[in-house]
């Protein structure tokens, strides 16, 4: 059989030409076909799902828009109490989003914080993009950072001088975000190469770190950090609370994502190492040229993970009596006037966590495409 | 007649200066004694050919050569510089002794020309222009400068090979070791990383070679080193060792060799 076809081709006729695919596979009709209505039971699962989407989408939709009522004059509260549930009442976040989004933070200063949000959001859209990825970079977080210092604070340049217990809000969330893995992240990768080292020192040093630190909660590690870390100060001496907070965020997001990274440099064949060794480059020169990137890049899905879990963990602070974004929210609605509208609250602030958690997930899909197209064929 | 012209030719070269000196070397993986007493001299411009059954220890010992392996008694002494633990001496030693790897070790991430010029320019510390020119100059020598802006990942394996030989080249290097530079290849791409091989042993460069291509052997090696179990078992040029087998292990083994062929 085999033989007969060969002489055929040998013959030289010609190759049939390509045909389509059958119409019934093609576009929108066929995708439909195949995924959502390939067989009765499949049927039957698609039409009770779209029936219960539309049920929840028409619901939400009459409850947020329809129904809502978007503003209400002098605090009184009584019109959105009337709905009894049946409308959002929207109104609370047009009263209370100066407070939510910036706390106790003196109101005709509002601007400061604001602008500080904005200078964030700038900031990671700057670092986002692959041709600024350069050392000058270093040099422009390091003056946005001082500049948002300098707009928190203020007490120079005009600035009047806002103590830090009454920041809040917003910016309390990004600070300890965008902090907290800017500096989480390099001291990961030491101790995830520490982790590995062949010296005996470092390496217990850094083992021990990982497990003392993964083993306990976070809150735990924000109680020793408020209430016992001033305790062992020399009197006088004080540690402003939320950098505290800040270096408990630190050293707890470092141990996760020094797993992550290590997981990574284990991922790599041992002739990646040997291959930088043969050739005579120095330890530094071969993690920062060889080990690292590769590494990295293997890990990015689990890297976000961990960043995005740990923009979420910020919001723990609430136990210290700092005021992020969550917590300040939570206070917005203590008032009378406004107490029962949590729920407004709490979509409103979900929508600004998801906002940043699914751009930050988004952005690591395009970035893992891009940094690994050279396993493309 | 021929022969003893070549024989006579390897004798002079084995005059010159050892480039490669290995003393009463032994290493144990654990309990496991996996090279056992192996001498070796090799002279400057001299080609090697280390060949043996699997697991004889022939890769161990040209990895102990660049201190992939530490090996625990005896002396290695390369280039006049011994091995040791002293840092400086090992980097000493790496950047003139080149290594070709079964698995190519290519770096995935960097383009065929970063992969030649990371090295030379950081360890070298040649200027990046400077590197440019040599790694294409090797690229051509190897039959492949075309594809330097590629990724490994895009090439052919028997072109990968002769990447990491021009990568390996670019450093320089006076001594270049192949750990089974074509056992990883398809049989119709082995045939272009040996005939770099041979290219590069007409040069003049002092190569030790573990491999089973008799056929190489016997065009390119001064001296045959057989090995098994740890032990250098026998060793002389190719027509001896191939035409007068003085043991039994080897006789064995090239009729296996041979068999398989």
């Amino acid at each position: 059989m085999s033989d007969i076809t060969l002489n055929t081709a040998a013959a030289g006729v010609p190759e049939a030409a390509p045909r389509s695919a059958p119409l019934t596979q093609l576009g929108l009709v066929g995708w439909m076909r195949a995924n959502l209505f390939s067989s009765w039971l499949n049927t039957a699962v698609t039409l009770l799902l779209a029936y219960l989407i539309i049920r929840w989408a028409v619901g939400f939709i009459e409850w947020g828009i329809v129904n809502a009522i978007w503003s209400v004059p002098n605090n009184q509260t009584q019109a959105c109490r009337d709905l009894k549930g049946t409308g959002a009442c929207w109104a609370v976040i047009t009263e209370k989003h100066r407070f939510m989004l910036f706390g106790t933070y003196p109101y005709e200063e509002h601007w400061r914080p604001a602008l500080v949000c904005l200078l964030f959001i700038g900031l990671y859209v700057v670092s986002a993009m692959r041709r600024f990825w350069r050392w000058e970079l270093a040099i422009i977080w390091a003056a946005v950072l001082s500049v948002i210092g300098v707009l928190m604070w203020g007490g120079i340049l005009g600035l009047s001088y806002v103590p830090q217990e009454r920041w809040g809000g917003l910016p309390i969330t990004l600070i300890l975000a965008t902090f907290g893995l800017a500096f989480a992240f390099p001291l990961a990768i030491l101790v995830a190469l520490g982790r590995r080292s062949s010296l005996p020192a470092i390496k217990v040093l850094c083992v021990m770190y990982v497990e003392l630190i993964r083993g306990v909660p976070l809150i735990s590690l924000l109680f020793m950090a408020s209430v016992m870390f001033p305790l062992f100060l020399p009197e006088g001496m004080n540690i402003d609370k939320l950098l505290r907070a800040q270096i408990a965020i630190i050293l707890f997001a470092a141990a996760y994502l020094a797993e992550v990274v290590r997981g990574g440099l284990q991922a790599l064949p041992k002739g990646q190492y040997e291959a930088a060794d043969a050739l005579g480059l120095s330890y530094w020169q071969k993690t920062g040229f060889i080990i690292l990137p590769q590494a990295l890049r293997l890990v990015i899905p689990p890297l976000v993970n961990t960043f995005i879990g740990f923009f979420k963990d910020t919001s723990l602070v609430l136990i210290i009596g700092i005021f992020d974004l969550l917590t300040a929210g939570k206070t917005a609605i203590i008032e009378p006037a406004w107490q029962g509208f949590g729920v407004e609250v709490y979509v409103t602030i979900g929508a600004i966590y998801f906002v940043f958690c699914f751009a930050m997930s988004k952005y690591s899909q395009g970035l893992e495409a891009e940094l690994n197209r050279h396993r493309r064929r | 007649m021929g022969e003893t012209m070549e024989m006579l030719a390897s004798a002079a070269r084995t005059d010159a200066p050892p480039a490669i000196t290995l003393d009463k070397v032994n290493k144990w993986f654990g309990a496991l004694h996996v090279l056992r007493d192996v001498s070796l001299q090799v002279a400057l411009g001299e080609r090697v050919v280390v060949c043996g059954p699997s697991g004889s220890g022939k890769s161990t010992m040209i990895r102990c050569i660049n201190r992939l392996e530490t090996h625990q008694e005896g002396r290695i002494i390369v280039d006049d510089i011994e091995l040791s633990d002293d840092v400086k001496a090992l980097d000493a030693i790496r950047r003139e002794v080149g290594m070709v790897f079964q698995s190519f070790n290519l770096f995935p991430h960097l383009t065929v020309l970063d992969n030649c010029t990371l090295a030379p320019i950081w360890v070298r510390r040649m200027p990046k222009a400077e590197a440019e020119d040599l790694a294409m100059h090797y690229l051509e020598r190897v039959k492949i400068p075309e594809q330097a802006k590629k990724f490994p990942g895009q090439l052919s394996g028997g072109q990968q090979q002769r990447v990491a030989i021009a990568r390996a080249l670019c450093m320089k290097p006076k001594i270049m070791l192949f750990d089974e530079p074509t056992s990883a290849l398809d049989p119709e791409m082995i045939k272009e990383v040996l005939d770099t091989m041979v290219g590069l042993a007409e040069m003049g460069m002092t190569m030790i070679v573990v491999t089973h291509e008799m056929g190489f052997a016997r065009q390119v090696a001064d001296r045959v080193v057989f090995m098994d179990r740890g032990e250098i078992v026998e060793l002389g040029t190719p027509a001896e060792m191939f035409e007068q087998p003085k043991t039994d292990r080897l006789r064995m083994f090239l009729s296996q060799i041979l068999r398989g062929h």
